[in-house]
């Protein structure tokens, strides 16, 4: 069962079209990386899929519930982190934790704060407040918030943005952990091309509001004659040509 | 719609661990009303001795500014508490949880009522000691007074947030100055005879204005008007509701706009 079906979802500003008509699904288990340029529509689809954003056309499923209709009883079912958020920088890493989960109905506040706390290493930085954290620390930090209430469906925008090497490995593999140890469903935004070559099993190439191309990492990588899918991603941003047909549909 | 008191419960429990950490904003909340209460106890001693009508209720003009500072504080109270999520960059995370914006609005509500009575319980206390004048002598009243203008405070609280959702932190401002444009009409210090005709119609379209008569009804005759008390209730009503309708237009607005994750500094 798909944990998100999308179809012909379309967002209109002015006389700009951010999403264009897309549709994908997503199921359990499934990691999906949308994976396009700056202005591409990544961070736009993912907030009609939050609803904090109401698309102009289309149809958002998520969990087989239309979240036009109902979007309150999908959202305790989900989560989702964002370096363009932040959590309040005055309260301690501890204290955003337990309003948020508050917020999640989560049962064990204490319980599950040390859970997250051993599993993502925060325990020398729990009890500091947010503000005076490093870039990295924060990332965790959101993770924790991102997976307080044991989400079955994870967006996640950038989740590696700003990271150095080995904290951005460090995040990707705990992901992995998470969605072997849970099944959660991921829907991932992302430019980081080596990110979306590990943790992805679909690639959605969008550009100007559409998915332009479909598939596994490996699978665009042989269709477009690439090493990877950086390669591939520079051919579909610049609109390179493949064997004289044009690579991505104008 | 269902609401859930534990998420309401957690949203305070946010703004208390502000609090908390930062003993300037809780100084800084009591520190007006005080300022203002020992300057215009000084002035009601000084009129006292020169003026019928304050020496006819010595407390008049000293109740009107801790009242008043019920409504500023209030209004206060609730906008800021809004405007720390836009601070804050945190207005996304709340809004992608199961919060809802009904949940939203009672605990800023509930922040409202926390920060006026910080702002000005240390104000009505020292005014004992200062100038033998206690606001609790008014007994009963004093509540049916302080939760009138509470809630106004939050309806007009309710409006500011609606103008900074739709139109970002450059309409943080009308936090601090949009109740002092209803205090002229408001009569904290005067009776609204005072008031040109066409300025007295508008004047008692607005439930401060019957709280305020009353006070002085109390004050000086020593009866509650029931009239300024349903007069108050029933405008506050309204008022409320069209604070409700505002914000929940501007918030349906703010996501067809995308807004809610563009807000912030």
């Amino acid at each position: 069962m798909s944990i998100v079906r999308v179809e012909d979802l379309q967002k209109h500003f002015a006389h700009v079209a951010a999403v264009d008509g897309i549709s994908f699904a997503v199921a359990a288990g499934q990691t999906v990386a949308l994976l396009g340029g700056n202005g591409a529509g990544k961070t736009t689809t993912i907030s009609m899929l939050l609803g904090l954003l109401l698309p102009s056309a289309g149809r958002i499923e998520l969990f087989g519930t239309d979240i036009a209709r109902d979007r309150a009883s999908v959202l305790p079912r989900m989560n989702f982190s964002s370096p363009y958020v932040d959590l309040p920088h005055r309260l301690s890493a501890r204290e955003n934790l337990a309003v948020f989960a508050r917020l999640y109905g989560v049962r064990d506040v204490a319980g599950r704060i040390a859970e997250l706390t051993r599993a993502l290493d925060l325990g020398p930085l729990i009890d500091r407040r947010t503000g005076s954290l490093s870039a990295g620390q924060k990332t965790r930090v959101a993770l924790a918030k991102a997976l307080l209430n044991r989400p079955e469906l994870l967006l996640l925008d950038e989740p590696t943005a700003s990271l150095d090497p080995d904290t951005a490995d460090w995040v990707r593999h705990y992901l992995e952990v998470f969605q072997r140890e849970t099944g959660a469903a991921i829907l991932l935004a992302s430019h980081n091309m080596g990110e979306v070559e590990r943790l992805a099993d679909e690639v959605l190439m969008m550009r100007k509001g559409r998915i332009v191309d479909r598939g596994t990492p490996d699978d665009l990588i042989y269709r477009f004659g690439r090493q990877n899918l950086e390669e591939v991603f520079l051919d579909i941003a610049r609109d390179r040509r493949v064997g004289g047909e044009a690579a991505v549909p104008s | 719609m269902t609401v859930s008191l534990n998420r309401v419960g957690a949203m305070c429990l946010r703004h208390y661990y502000t609090m908390r950490r930062s003993w300037p904003r809780l100084v800084e909340m009591a520190y007006w009303p005080t300022m203002q209460m020992v300057i215009w106890g000084f002035l009601s001693q000084f009129l006292a001795t020169n003026s019928t009508y304050i020496a006819n209720a010595f407390g008049v003009l000293l109740a009107g500014v801790m009242l008043w500072d019920v409504l500023f504080r209030g209004q206060l109270g609730f906008s800021l508490s809004f405007i720390e999520e836009l601070w804050s960059r945190n207005l996304a995370n709340l809004y992608c949880s199961p919060l809802t914006p009904l949940e939203h609005i009672l605990a800023l509500i509930a922040m409202a009522f926390l920060r006026a009575t910080i702002g000005v319980l240390p104000a009505m206390l020292l005014a004992i000691p200062f100038y033998d004048f206690s606001i609790f002598g008014l007994g009963v009243p004093l509540l049916a007074f302080f939760f009138n203008l509470l809630i106004m405070g939050c309806a007009l609280g309710l409006m500011v947030t609606a103008m900074v959702l739709r139109f970002g932190l450059a309409a943080e401002n009308m936090a601090w100055f949009l109740v002092f444009l209803l205090a002229p009409f408001s009569c904290v210090y005067y009776p609204i005879e005072v008031l040109p005709g066409w300025a007295q119609a508008f004047a008692m379209a607005l439930p401060s204005t019957h709280v305020f008569e009353g006070m002085r009804a109390v004050l000086f005759d020593g009866v509650f008007r029931w009239d300024h008390f349903s007069a108050a209730v029933a405008l506050n009503g309204g008022l409320v509701v069209i604070g409700i309708a505002i914000y929940l237009f501007s918030f349906s607005r703010a996501r067809k706009l995308g807004l809610l994750l563009q807000v912030g500094e």
